[in-house]
């Protein structure tokens, strides 16, 4: 055996193989769009089918201004990705919180108009087929913002004593590959809440 | 073999203490141990949902038996199917995935081993979640314990109102929880195959179980995930008072049957493509020739994976659809028969011509070929709506998708088991028992399942109690019954065979099958780094370049 095990071919002279964090995140990406569409499908299903009020006519409104503070979270992320890769490791900082701030300030807007809307209208998740599909796919995305501050603030962690250096710009490449993603989903729920099922 | 192994400073050879073995076991991350893991957690429910299957069978041997009672009878079936499909086929199959795949490309482990692990201790707890509600699921009205939904569970039998207790919740966070575990595994394999492969082995060159498993956790990405949503949905109607499925407040009951089985059809592939996997490895080691038709097989694979995506409805013709719907899914479900025909000739190419050798694991492969083909064209009957207007639901379907899990599924793991124990173990499986085991476990499964096709012509509905006399169902069931037994025993002589080979079975040597692909090139059973040195391949059989360096595959590839 021990000559067959020695006797192998040359490697070829180039062998390079995509990266495994990237990799996992996109297949990660795919399985929560799955996900994400049957709840939309689900929402998209039962537009108008309530059985009684408040419709998403009379209470929602549109959040314009989270809403760029959300995705202009997406553009602070890639400077700061981008900042990490040239060794700033100040300005991957500066951004990286910037994007923090943002994230936050939309999860704000999200819990400010829960609480009008539970307060003020009386929309809970079981007051009507419009509360079961709003609560849940808004309640989705927004535990996917919290999932991906409570990273981006153990990145910021890290950052803050020093740790974070250009040799770890590839895993903050992976986890804005997700915060990405968080900012597309917003897109389609944005659109399928407060434009389409209006 | 002194080359081919690194001694590792500090490592003593002798008995260890059993805590220290169990602890070993218990925190690996080792791709091989959680290979081996699954494989048993897997067998230990195998053997539990085989004595729910003996307690159907028993009360259904004659008419107006009342071996159970009708409660316990409903939590049987379910808990059959819940267990057979969440807890046996899909960790048995990650675990042979876990152990062959890095072993197969050359690589030393899968890419991510602490997901690794996780994600087989989340299928665990699943598993552990769903027997527990045996004892913790009787709730505060006394209203039984293990769940009684039937395995896909629909609307509204789930809703607080017809289940209370939390049996089915029970079963909707077994589910959901294992369904994770599954999204881990899956992400896992796919960035091992993509990115661990050892020098030289392309995408055209990767041993096809490599290739079907990289498909099978594309499909599982994107088909468990939406019974996760599902379940999810399921626990805010239960918990939070929501209405998904609750037509009373205009909830839709059918929505959650397009879910499950969005799940549920592509779900079957998800278990057959790694079977696909076992057939095109062993067929060609036991026919002494390469796989016919190895970009077909690839493509076919890839093919099926796309439009088993577009089929699930065909489980819901008889609940009521349009006829566009009818036609569309009829159509869709009749073409995956295209791709997995050609799977069926491409098998059928490799052994034409062939030296083939009968040992055991090929004969389970012969098995597997002519049942799967009567399976798939039972399924081609059903497929066409007005067909199965008629039989959908009766125990013609039951026999029809038994014959795809067992005489498809588990014959092709019984190959693989044959196949790769020796290099899991380093000892062989006894060649005298295993025949055995097929001859019986053959002539079982076709007393059960061929007759069970015919009291479903007769009108015997599945999930049924217990039925009248003189229906012409009497001794149909009667030898269904007698032939569940066989099976039984047989499955007995699989477990002995297992056991007594582990301590008594002949030495197997690195390469007992003279096969050709990499796992067989380290020793039996493997070192915890799989290979000293990376291999480099420049063929889809490396071994057979090896051995034959006057006439390599390479030349013609």
């Amino acid at each position: 055996m021990s000559a067959i095990a020695n006797s192998f071919p040359q490697a070829p002279a180039t062998w390079k193989l995509p990266d495994h964090g990237k990799v996992a995140m996109v297949g990660l990406i795919i399985a929560e769009s799955a996900i994400f569409t049957i709840f939309v499908v689900a929402y998209l299903f039962y537009v108008g089918k309530s059985l009684s009020g408040p419709t998403p006519r009379e209470v929602l409104e549109t959040p314009i201004f989270y809403t760029i503070c959300l995705l202009s979270s997406s553009l602070t992320i890639h400077l700061a990705v981008k900042s990490l890769a040239r060794d700033r490791v100040g300005g991957f900082l500066a951004f990286w919180l910037l994007t923090i701030v943002l994230g936050g300030s939309f999860l704000y807007g999200t819990a400010q108009e829960w609480h009008r809307l539970i307060y003020q209208h009386g929309l809970t998740i079981s007051t009507n087929l419009f509360g079961t599909t709003y609560y849940s796919l808004v309640g989705l995305h927004a535990f996917h913002v919290t999932a991906g501050l409570v990273m981006l603030l153990i990145g910021a962690i890290f950052a803050l004593v020093g740790r974070v250096r250009v040799e770890q710009s590839r895993r903050v490449e992976v986890l804005s590959m997700y915060w990405h993603f968080v900012d597309v989903v917003w897109v389609v729920v944005f659109t399928v809440v407060y434009v389409l099922g209006r | 073999m002194s080359s081919n192994a690194i001694t590792i400073p500090g490592a003593q050879i002798g008995e260890k203490p059993w805590v220290d073995t169990l602890h070993g076991w218990l925190t690996t991350v080792d791709h091989k141990r959680l290979g081996i893991l699954y494989i048993v957690y897997a067998l230990f429910f195998l053997v539990i949902g085989g004595v729910e299957a003996v307690i159907i069978r028993i009360q259904l041997m004659h008419a107006h038996n009342d071996f159970v009672s009708p409660q316990v009878f409903n939590r049987m079936f379910t808990m059959h199917g819940t267990t057979m499909i969440f807890f046996v086929a899909m960790p048995i199959l990650f675990g042979f995935a876990n152990y062959l795949v890095p072993l197969m490309i050359g690589a030393r482990d899968m890419a991510f081993p602490r997901l690794n692990a996780f994600s087989f201790w989340l299928s665990a707890l699943g598993g552990f979640l769903l027997y527990f509600s045996f004892l913790g699921a009787n709730g505060l009205y006394g209203a039984g314990n293990a769940p009684d939904v039937g395995w896909w569970a629909y609307a509204p039998l789930t809703a607080r109102a017809f289940s209370p207790g939390n049996s089915s919740d029970y079963w909707t966070l077994a589910v959901l929880v294992s369904g994770f575990g599954s999204i881990g595994t899956a992400i896992n394999i796919i960035a091992t195959i993509l990115c661990l492969r050892c020098p030289g082995m392309k995408l055209s060159r990767m041993p096809l179980l490599a290739w079907l498993n990289l498909v099978m956790a594309g499909m599982a990405l994107i088909t468990i995930t939406p019974l996760s949503a599902a379940q999810i949905m399921l626990l805010v109607d239960r918990y939070l008072g929501g209405h998904f499925f609750d037509a009373q407040a205009g909830g839709s009951a059918v929505l959650w049957m397009h879910f499950f089985w969005i799940f549920g059809h592509p779900e079957v592939y998800i278990l057959i493509i790694p079977c696909f996997a076992f057939m095109s490895e062993i067929i060609p080691v036991f026919s002494r020739k390469p796989i016919f038709g190895y970009p077909v097989m690839v493509a076919a694979t890839v093919c099926i994976a796309f439009v088993s995506m577009s089929v699930w409805a065909h489980h819901m013709f008889t609940v009521g659809m349009n006829s566009y719907a009818n036609s569309f899914f009829t159509i869709t479900t009749m073409a995956v028969g295209v791709p997995t025909g050609i799977k069926i000739f491409n098998w059928l190419g490799t052994m034409w011509g062939g030296k083939i050798q009968f040992k055991v694991p090929m004969l389970f492969c012969i098995g597997f070929l002519f049942q799967f083909l009567i399976a798939g064209l039972t399924g081609i009957m059903l497929a066409c709506a007005p067909f199965d207007w008629q039989l959908g639901l009766s125990y013609f379907v039951v026999a029809h998708f038994h014959y795809v899990i067992v005489g498809g599924i588990l014959f092709a793991l019984f190959a693989a088991f044959y196949y790769w124990y020796p290099k899991m173990t380093g000892r062989m499986l006894s060649e005298r028992l295993g025949r055995w085991h097929f001859w019986l476990f053959l002539i079982g499964f076709h007393l059960t399942f061929d007759l069970m096709h015919l009291p479903g012509l007769l009108g015997m509905p599945r999930r049924i109690y217990t039925y009248e006399p003189g229906r012409g169902w009497d001794t149909l069931n009667l030898l269904v019954t007698i032939g569940t037994f066989i099976q039984a025993i047989a499955i007995l002589l699989f477990v002995a065979n297992l056991v007594t080979s582990y301590f008594k079975g002949d030495k197997a040597s690195n390469d007992p099958w003279d096969a050709w692909t990499l796992e067989w090139s380290t020793s039996s059973p493997p070192p915890a780094y799989n290979f000293a040195s990376i291999p480099v391949v420049a063929s889809r059989r490396p071994l057979w370049d090896l051995k034959h360096p006057e006439d390599p595959d390479s030349r013609y590839e």
